[in-house]
């Protein structure tokens, strides 16, 4: 393993800002994996860096496949984490949404140039994903449909679902979309949490990207069987949205079978208790997304199903 | 009248409520719709609209079609001085169209879309982020440049920067608005989380003189001034490649030559000068840093070049 600096960048006041790479192996650019680019992407910093106690036991043991080279980047944006923010703490820009970079545009998009220009020319990218919505997913896999990159090689994660989905004007400028207009075949992994540790998610995640570079020949590992996956466009899933406001508590479980008109949830009044509405399903399916905030608003998108 | 756009109940007791109020007098249906608010940090607008629809109130006799303003497209985001709308990620201008079917963002935007199609021009003021303070300008994209730089001709600013279009910015309110048919200016101006009088008072007379010209206004009007038009590589950025504090030594509006010394980026700690800031190249500074704090890659200036090739003023 080899612990090298991809970017730096002076701060007036703080410590310089220091991008983390660990290299695994020789040879050809194999796969990539990028951890978190915003302050509250914990579960996203702890999957990479199982994946680096994973790479450096299946290295010692000489598991890598020859001409092939990892590289894991934990966190871009550990900034943004030292101190509880989201997003880029001096103008509250998203990393994620300046891709492919600038070197001599603005703050971000230098961070985004300095990183990208390290992670292109690999062949397979995973980003760990967070959701621009509270909420919480069954582990999956996500992949922009730009006609470059196989659907069906989502499969070889062995997650439930790969999910594809159609990009909209405003995914055009995140990693994921960029990585795949540079010819590396690139997909976003969703381990459940974002600002907090769901260790069960993280096991499935770290098995899930363990199960790809296996399939892919890029290591050998043993893990657990994991599902055949059921890969589907993204609006091929239906959104349920709140009708009502209030305080929001959910009944269904994420992964769990529902059947049409079952209730996922309730919505009570906040000030006198009384059941304003319930939350039922118009289609029967699997739960994939649930918000997860004790206040939900009205014309919330608050279950998807699969 | 007032109106309500759009209305989503929160959590608690309260509903999100996008209002717009309808000036409409003679028997002219033209409509003009002036637009802000869609950034939380941006108040600018908030001064302009108050400014329009006084001044139409006062003199309603003069006129003739309907004037719709709608001050505060992201209530929210003013009222708790966030850029966006709180609690939600993206930027509220990238998120147009919207869709009925989607978020609660969503929904709202795709009402807002609905209720200004229609309009025979819509003007969607901005301010400059709290960072930078921004000459007076109109900013359209090259696709939509013909047919709407000699509206922007009218508006009383100092410079329209047609700019080349990126597909990120397909999901603006402008962007949607004019490719569903409805003129849609964006102008730029000032600096966030302030009101620079003098620029509302600018805006204000180029608004009531496109109103004029759009024959929805019998009073009398100001003179407007010409612009510079231009297209978007007649500008040059001068960005921070050290990290301080930024003090600038050349003036908002003042005109530069190449290599000029514009400012310095300084260390407290050592009292030293990192950087000694120079202008990239000849022209007017029409984007000046206004906060001090800078990283590198930080914006410090835009200068407008002089008539070389891009000019059609």
């Amino acid at each position: 393993m080899k612990r090298k600096i991809l970017f730096s960048l002076k701060s007036p006041y703080r410590e310089q800002l220091d991008v983390i790479g660990y290299r695994f192996g020789h040879g050809k650019k194999s796969l990539a994996i990028v951890g978190a680019m915003r302050g509250n992407e914990v579960q996203q910093m702890y999957v990479c860096s199982r994946m680096v106690q994973a790479l450096k036991k299946l290295e010692s043991d000489g598991k890598i496949a020859e001409d092939c080279e990892i590289m894991v980047i934990p966190c871009v944006n550990y900034y943004s984490m030292n101190i509880g923010k989201r997003f880029w703490a001096m103008d509250n820009t998203d990393i994620n949404r300046m891709f492919p970079g600038y070197n001599m545009g603005e703050t971000t998009q230098r961070i985004a140039d300095g990183i990208f220009s390290k992670l292109q020319g690999y062949e397979y990218g995973i980003q760990l994903a967070s959701f621009y919505q509270p909420g919480i997913f069954l582990p999956h896999v996500k992949m922009m449909d730009t006609g470059f990159t196989d659907a069906e090689i989502m499969k070889d994660f062995g997650l439930k679902f790969g999910i594809v989905r159609k990009p909209r004007p405003y995914d055009t400028t995140t990693l994921n979309y960029n990585w795949q207009v540079w010819e590396t075949k690139a997909f976003s992994v969703y381990a459940n949490a974002t600002d907090e540790v769901d260790t069960e998610a993280a096991d499935e995640a770290v098995n899930a990207i363990l199960r790809f570079m296996n399939n892919r020949g890029i290591v050998s590992a043993k893990t657990p069987p994991g599902y055949i996956t059921e890969i589907l466009n993204e609006n091929k899933t239906r959104q349920i949205q709140s009708e009502s406001a209030g305080m929001f508590f959910r009944t269904a479980r994420i992964g769990s079978t529902v059947e049409r008109g079952d209730v996922l949830g309730k919505i009570v009044d906040p000030f006198d208790g009384e059941l304003v509405a319930e939350i039922r399903t118009p289609v029967s399916g699997t739960v994939y997304f649930a918000y997860n905030s004790p206040l939900i608003n009205a014309k919330t998108v608050c279950f998807k199903i699969i | 009248m007032i109106e309500t756009v759009a209305s989503i109940p929160l959590a608690v007791n309260e509903n999100l409520n996008i209002r717009k109020r309808r000036i409409q007098n003679g028997s002219s249906k033209t409509r003009l719709s002036l637009v802000t608010g869609t950034h939380g940090d941006e108040l600018e607008g908030q001064y302009l609209a108050y400014m329009v629809g006084s001044f139409v109130d006062e003199h309603i006799d003069r006129l003739d079609g309907i004037l719709d303003i709608y001050p505060a497209l992201n209530p929210m985001g003013i009222d708790s001085i966030t850029r966006g709308i709180p609690m939600f990620d993206l930027d509220m201008n990238r998120v147009f169209p919207g869709t009925k079917q989607g978020t609660m963002v969503e929904v709202i935007c795709s009402s807002i879309v609905d209720d200004l199609c229609g309009s025979d021009i819509c003007v969607d003021v901005h301010s400059s982020n709290i960072f930078l303070r921004e000459i007076p300008q109109i900013r359209i994209s090259v696709p939509t440049a013909d047919i709407l730089v000699p509206y922007a001709r009218l508006m009383n600013v100092d410079f329209v920067w047609i700019h080349e279009s990126a597909t990120v910015l397909e999901s603006t309110l402008a962007h949607t608005l004019n490719s569903k048919g409805t003129k849609t200016l964006v102008v730029e101006m000032g600096v966030g989380m302030r009101i620079t009088k003098e620029y509302c008072k600018q805006l204000f007379d180029g608004v009531i003189n496109l109103m004029s010209e759009l024959g929805m206004w019998k009073g009398e009007t100001a003179p407007v001034r010409e612009p510079v038009v231009s297209l978007g590589h007649d500008v040059g950025f001068v960005n921070s490649d050290a990290a301080g504090i930024f003090v600038p030594c050349a003036d908002f509006g003042e005109n530069v030559k190449k290599g000029d010394h514009i400012g310095d980026v300084v260390d407290p700690l050592t009292s030293e000068v990192i950087e000694k800031v120079q202008a990239v190249c000849d022209g007017m500074i029409f984007t000046l840093r206004e906060y001090p704090v800078v990283y590198g890659g930080s914006l410090l200036a835009r200068i407008l070049q002089p008539a070389v090739g891009g000019e059609t003023a």
